[in-house]
């Protein structure tokens, strides 16, 4: 829990990892290349202060992670989404033995996401059942720029990824959190588009889809699908560390997000160990769009409640104190929040 | 006899300098980011060196990460071969993707002139053209509503459903008109003074109760690209130090700490 100015946040950090990106793990050029670009991630958004050491990043281990998160961080629940990046590193980027074993040893704080390939087709399908009868857990991560032998990606209206979420409905798998990365196949087209998510989310209206940096760096594809899908959700990883570097950026952010898909459908991460918690949930608490981007609202200590928190924490039913809780708001489940504010007249 | 015949290497060695080849490269752009490679700081290294036949020019160009799409990266490099060969006095031009998770790949494509299809095989549908078209609308879209909030900011009785009546001959000239000029004109909309501003990709406007959203729906476009540029462009300093100095500003979407500090954000600023 953080608490500042007399009111208390319950916060969930709904996106982390326990990775392995240490050479002897690496099976390829583009493994180091990964991490590499994960790293020039973390120096250019990072405070200074927060900066890591390259060798600090390659691997961080369960003991760090819980230091990091619980001790140092604030975070009451946190949720691993493994990316397995198998083509990339030996043993997976993911350490999903570990991250599983810790969520169990430490259930009230830990939740364990798993994730599959809809490429591994029928045998992948017996092992996501078995996995699942072993695991128990209630969301997958899905990174559709996975490679899988000649093929660089995936896209969730291909036919197997809907073989695939027909499974996750029958075992109870409720939460499909997707990462867009440069999905290759096809070239022809922009790699980064999330229209795909749009067909899944509209065909299976009982699983919530959560959309990983908020569609970046498509902000604006994303905010249109999300408007008029009410299963869909913006998960801020990668988002958040902008505070920092670019706050009028995030403030615009923040500002569409609330527009486009409201206060209730947005979750916090830290994308941990990209970046560490602490430092973002001290900021965000005190951060505010700026008093002349009249087209925004001033951010409410109640959305950034629910934005740090909250609103995982319903998705996952993880118990929130009564006094922490907050009712949903009063508003539209399709179509943009505040229309009223779409415009910048009376801005003078 | 032999005297009529000028050598064509004496004839062309030094009609082509490095500025050329720069200049030729400005045409080139980043269609997402929708700013030339060269003021983004993608290249790398330009040679010129007198040949056979004319000059050979060896360029290299940098990303700001191995996982840029390979999509925009083969796009810049085969542009970028394209308007290098195009220029009389070259001979001979290699172009090479540096640091890419595919640079062998586009790498080879553009050595053996393999074209899109013939670099990625049975990863290439058709063309890479629909996707200069989504960025060309895409930029057009952000072009547009960067006009029409100056617009409103500058005017505070200008009720929004009328934005969807503002002309061109409305707009005062500037630097945001003329790239919107730019912009209609890459997609073929009209580009007379009467012509309406708020418009879709086909130059249809919008019935003044979708004016809002159209608007609002252009912002996040606008947003997103400017919000997409200053990332990359800090990326590329992350990843290649010293490479900031290859980099000219960008106003669109400019923040007080970028380090490139000195730039007009007065157009953003309300002043009450």
């Amino acid at each position: 829990m953080y608490s500042k100015d007399g009111e208390n946040y319950f916060i969930v950090d709904a996106h982390i990892a326990l990775w392995d990106a240490r050479p002897e793990n690496q099976r390829n050029i583009p493994g180091k290349q990964f991490i590499d670009c994960f790293y020039d991630y973390h120096r250019n958004l990072s405070p200074d202060a927060e900066q890591w050491s390259y060798e600090e990043f390659l691997y961080q281990g369960g003991e760090r992670l819980m230091k990091d998160l619980f001790e140092d961080g604030y975070v009451d629940h946190a949720i691993f989404q493994p990316a397995y990046l198998g083509a990339f590193y030996k043993n997976g980027f993911a350490q999903v033995e570990e991250a599983y074993g810790l969520a169990a040893a430490n259930p009230d704080k830990l939740t364990y996401n798993h994730c599959y390939d809809p490429r591994d087709g029928e045998a992948g399908l017996d092992r996501l059942r078995a996995d699942h009868e072993k695991m128990g857990f209630k969301g997958v991560k899905l990174y559709t720029a996975e490679w899988h032998g000649e093929s660089r990606g995936y896209k969730l209206s291909d036919p197997w990824s809907y073989r695939y979420f027909e499974e996750c409905r029958k075992l109870g798998i409720k939460n499909i959190h997707i990462h867009k990365g440069p999905t290759v196949r096809p070239l022809d087209r922009d790699a980064f588009d999330v229209a795909d998510v749009d067909h899944a989310a509209s065909d299976f209206t009982d699983l919530n889809f959560v959309v990983e940096h908020v569609g970046l760096p498509r902000l604006e594809d994303f905010c249109w699908i999300a408007t008029q899908e009410p299963n869909v959700h913006g998960g801020l990883a990668v988002a958040m560390p902008f505070m920092h570097t670019r706050p009028r950026y995030f403030a615009q952010i923040i500002g569409e997000l609330i527009y486009w898909i409201g206060e209730d459908r947005i979750q916090f991460s830290s994308d941990y160990a990209i970046w560490t918690p602490r430092w973002l949930i001290e900021r965000f608490v005190d951060f505010q769009i700026p008093a002349d981007m009249t087209e925004y609202a001033p951010l409410t200590t109640a959305q950034k409640k629910k934005i740090l928190g909250l609103n995982a924490a319903k998705m996952y039913d993880i118990p929130v104190p009564a006094e922490l809780q907050l009712p949903d708001a009063d508003e539209t489940k399709t179509g943009p929040r505040q229309p009223e504010r779409a415009d910048l007249a009376g801005v003078q | 006899m032999t005297a009529l015949h000028l050598d064509p290497a004496a004839e062309t060695r030094w009609d082509v300098t490095e500025e050329d080849i720069r200049s030729a490269l400005d045409s080139v752009f980043d269609p997402e980011l929708d700013e030339p490679i060269t003021d983004l700081g993608f290249v790398r290294s330009l040679e010129v060196q007198a040949g056979v036949g004319g000059a050979r020019v060896e360029v290299h160009l940098r990303l700001p990460t191995s996982f840029c799409s390979p999509n925009f990266a083969y796009l810049m490099a085969s542009d970028s071969k394209d308007v290098i060969s195009a220029l009389p006095a070259v001979a001979q031009v290699v172009v090479e993707l540096d640091d890419h998770h595919d640079s062998d790949v586009i790498n080879a494509g553009l050595a053996a002139d393999a074209g899109y299809r013939g670099t990625f095989l049975h990863e290439a549908e058709d063309s890479l053209d629909e996707l200069r078209w989504t960025f060309r609308r895409k930029a057009h879209t952000a072009a547009m509503e960067r006009c029409l909030t100056d617009l409103l900011r500058a005017n505070a009785s200008l009720v929004e459903t009328e934005v969807g009546t503002i002309r061109l001959w409305n707009l005062p000239a500037g630097r945001n008109k003329e790239a919107l000029l730019r912009r209609r004109a890459a997609l073929g909309l009209p580009e007379a003074a009467d012509a309406t501003v708020l418009v879709n990709h086909e130059g249809h406007p919008y019935p003044p109760d979708a004016v809002p959203l159209a608007l609002r729906r252009a912002r996040s476009t606008r947003i997103s690209i400017d919000g997409n540029a200053h990332f990359c462009r800090g990326l590329l300093r992350t990843r290649y130090e010293g490479s900031g100095t290859d980099q000219s500003p960008r106003p669109d979407g400019a923040e007080a700490a970028d380090h490139h500090e000195l730039l007009p954000l007065i157009v953003k600023e309300i002043h009450p």
